[in-house]
């Protein structure tokens, strides 16, 4: 997508009048001015990225509720355990605000997925999945958790549900907690010596 | 003062150069360092890897975490700019797909490339199957060009006399990775060769270079390197040619036109500043055009004159024709004996490890020619993406109690999955010859500008059964490999349907052929020195002058190509048939 195409499908060259609007007022200017200058001087980006950036964290797409019924979402799917926090220990729903903005092809499906989940919860408990029991929204989440076995009138959830995994699991395991609950040792200066002796034999790999 | 005035300077260089990658790079690289005045435009921005690179960034240095929302390859990777560039867009004719890389920076695609560094083989200049043209230079013309490369940009890989693929001066590889020795076990068994691979990446030093650095395997040589450990051409050839003094480089540069005298000669150039909107010429001895396949292709059908109406370097009409991209398809999954596997560093070099050079005899087969394997998979950095798709993961392999578990779910199982699949991933894509069609083309739109007002390509891009089967080919052996070891398949498995996934051309970005050359002017655009047949002092130095291509990316072709290029300019100034 080029740089137009997605302010134009955000919208964000209002938002950017906005926030213009917004920095111009007294005493807002002088640190969002230095902010501006910060941001464009990122080494290795160009300047459209860097405005493109600022404009996507000024904007909101999701609601209050929205925001919290992703939150629960996220923690059921990533709870705490014994190595590590929860999605929103992470920050997992605040990436995924950010991520629905950035890919405006999340938005009507994490929109009208959430609507579906609250009309769902609705008709069964009275009330939205937010506002539902612990136990009722574990029922709920069983229907929808599973798309190789999921039932006729369910696929619309189920669809909806293994987006929301996605994407949190992509915002769980991109954070320093994430990253290092995988045990991932990698992005530092080393000399590469090839597989380790001991998984060589674990493998009987000693020989290929 | 007419604001609209062109702004002409009153110097003349030895030579102008149009672009800034492989080609563009070396041939500035050789005069420069030779003593010639040289400028050099290019139409993006300044790029060095050492302050620009987002090198051993983490994956939450990145609000999207590395996702390709506006960076094809990735938020890290070093490309500016894409398949589609804002106010420079260019048209299909006959429902083409063609789709058009184009990275605007110093270096050019060459600062976030794969670094796999083929030679091209004698048969790939000379092919005996009848079935397209002849370069009219031999792999023995071009390998001198290729040791230099070797020497002066270094490469890793082994001698091991395969007459298809020849063997370069090379530094030790890296070794393979635990996914890697896996495919090697499995080549083996299906008879698919298997050899260690062969990158622009200093695993050792590079003798007599103070400037770069040995690689310290971070694999990220698609972001740039910082310490120059792997070849760009903004790190390796521009940066250190302007240190000579010699080379002067305008960046946001967009050329229009050559420009010719009337005796049909080339001036110079003009150019648009892309940042002020201000037209320039300039004025060269030499013009040379490295600004890529298509973009070279482009300006010369944009540079009419009297004496060129047909375009410059074009009575033979081939300019834009032959435009031909590497065949691609690809497949991948995950190896469930490594699941739970221990962890451990295993980044390795940000090219590849192993590579499957062509192994077969078409003798044997429906389609003519071939293609190599590129191979991926590891304990790489998560980023955007990561566990995606973990449904068809975890339904299809028991859980750590041995029973099978409902695919997909949720919760503290569902996490400890996410940690027991990391690492197991496997995938392979093949990189193939496409046959050279004067019917795919890219011709200048007749109707259609960009916002400096230079007329657009249309492109006219058809793939024929040759690559289909191609396709087919890889995709059956890709299958046959992943079930020798045992591996469990994720991804879509291409049949008919949808040409076996045969990737639209151009995605491959090894697009060439669309100013070919030749020693019959009627039928090519350029001489055996990529010197315009119709234009004595303009030369071609990026994929456009390439006849045919091989199975082997074009990067290591371009380079020795236009440091021979940059040799015979020198050697005909001395002579004085070059001014």
């Amino acid at each position: 997508m080029n740089r137009r195409e997605s302010l134009k499908a955000l919208g964000l060259t209002a938002i950017s009048s906005a926030v213009l609007l917004e920095a111009c007022k007294p005493g807002a200017l002088k640190t969002d001015k230095a902010a501006d200058e910060k941001a464009a001087a990122q080494p290795g980006r160009e300047a459209f990225e860097v405005e493109r950036d600022n404009a996507l964290n000024a904007a909101k797409f999701f609601n209050a509720h929205e925001m919290a019924t992703i939150a629960i979402l996220s923690d059921i799917i990533i709870p705490k355990d014994g190595k590590s926090g929860s999605a929103t220990d992470a920050k997992v729903p605040e990436f995924i605000e950010f991520i629905v903005k950035d890919i405006p092809d999340h938005q009507i499906p994490m929109r009208g997925g959430l609507k579906w989940l609250d009309i769902q919860c609705l008709n069964r408990f009275q009330q939205t999945f937010k506002d539902a029991s612990e136990k009722q929204r574990i029922e709920m989440v069983e229907d929808i958790a599973y798309p190789k076995k999921v039932k006729p009138g369910m696929q619309q959830g189920a669809a909806f549900f293994s987006l929301m995994r996605d994407l949190t699991a992509s915002g769980f395991f991109t954070t320093e907690m994430g990253v290092k609950d995988l045990g991932y040792v990698g992005n530092v200066p080393n000399k590469w010596m090839g597989v380790p002796a001991d998984v060589l034999k674990q493998y009987g790999m000693e020989n290929v | 003062m007419n604001e609209f005035q062109i702004k002409k300077s009153d110097v003349e260089y030895d030579a102008i150069i149009v672009g800034s990658g492989a080609g563009g790079g070396m041939s500035g690289y050789v005069l420069a360092h030779a003593g010639q005045k040289v400028l050099m435009l290019e139409a993006g921005a300044y790029f060095d890897p050492r302050l620009d690179a987002q090198q051993l960034k983490w994956p939450w240095e990145s609000p999207r975490r590395g996702a390709g929302t506006v960076r094809p390859f990735g938020d890290f990777d070093a490309a500016y700019g894409g398949w589609e560039l804002d106010g420079e867009p260019y048209t299909q004719k006959n429902n083409s797909e063609f789709a058009w890389f184009r990275s605007r920076m110093l270096g050019g695609r060459t600062n976030h490339w794969g670094r796999i560094s083929l030679r091209m083989g004698p048969e790939d200049f000379k092919c005996k199957d009848g079935l397209t043209d002849n370069w009219p230079i031999t792999y023995e013309e071009i390998k001198p060009f290729y040791d230099k490369v070797d020497r002066l940009i270094g490469i890793y890989g082994t001698v091991e006399g395969i007459e298809s693929e020849p063997d370069g001066i090379f530094m030790a590889p890296p070794k393979p990775r635990l996914n890697e020795l896996f495919i090697k076990k499995a080549a083996k068994k299906n008879g698919v060769t298997v050899i260690p691979g062969r990158g622009s990446v200093l695993t050792e030093a590079l003798p007599n270079n103070k400037d770069r650095a040995p690689c310290f395997y971070c694999g990220q040589c698609g972001r740039s390197c910082k310490v120059y450990g792997d070849f760009s051409s903004s790190s390796c050839l521009v940066i250190p040619a302007v240190k000579t003094g010699n080379l002067t480089v305008i960046t946001n540069a967009m050329v229009r036109e050559v420009l010719t005298d009337k005796a049909g000669l080339a001036t110079g150039v003009s150019y648009v500043d892309k940042t002020t909107m201000e037209e320039h010429q300039v004025r060269g001895k030499v013009i040379i055009l490295g600004a890529s396949a298509c973009e070279s292709a482009r300006l010369l059908l944009n540079s009419k004159s009297v004496a060129h109406p047909n375009g410059l370097a074009n009575n033979s009409n081939v300019v834009g024709k032959y435009l031909h991209d590497s065949t691609g398809a690809s497949l991948s999954g995950f190896l469930p004996q490594l699941m739970d596997r221990k962890r451990y560093n295993e980044d390795g070099v940000g090219s590849v490890h192993i590579y499957s050079p062509w192994w077969l005899d078409n003798k044997k087969l429906d389609f003519p020619r071939g293609y190599h394997i590129e191979y991926g998979g590891g304990l790489h950095m998560p980023g955007y993406g990561f566990g995606g798709g973990i449904e068809n993961m975890n339904g299809a392999v028991p859980a750590r109690d041995g029973k099978m578990k409902e695919a997909g779910g949720y919760g503290i199982g569902l996490k400890d999955d996410y940690r027991r699949f990391f690492g197991t991933q496997v995938g392979m894509a093949g990189r193939g010859t496409a046959i050279a069609r004067e019917s795919n083309y890219c011709e200048i739109d007749p109707k259609v500008v960009d916002k400096y007002g230079i007329p657009v390509l249309r492109f006219n891009y058809k793939w024929a059964v040759e690559e289909v089967k191609q396709a087919k080919h890889m995709q059956e052996t890709f299958q046959e490999m992943m079930h020798t070891m045992g591996a469990i398949v994720t991804s879509k498995v291409h049949g008919a349907e949808d040409n076996y996934g045969l990737e639209a051309p151009g995605k491959i970005i090894h697009e060439v052929g669309t100013v070919r050359m030749g020693d019959d002017p009627k039928k090519s655009a350029l001489n055996k020195w990529c010197q315009a047949h119709d234009c004595k002092n303009l030369f071609v130095v990026d994929a456009a002058p390439f006849v045919q291509q091989g199975d082997k990316n074009a990067t290591w072709t371009i380079l020795a190509l236009s440091m021979r290029t940059a040799e015979y300019i020198l050697a005909e100034k001395k002579k004085l048939n070059l001014s």
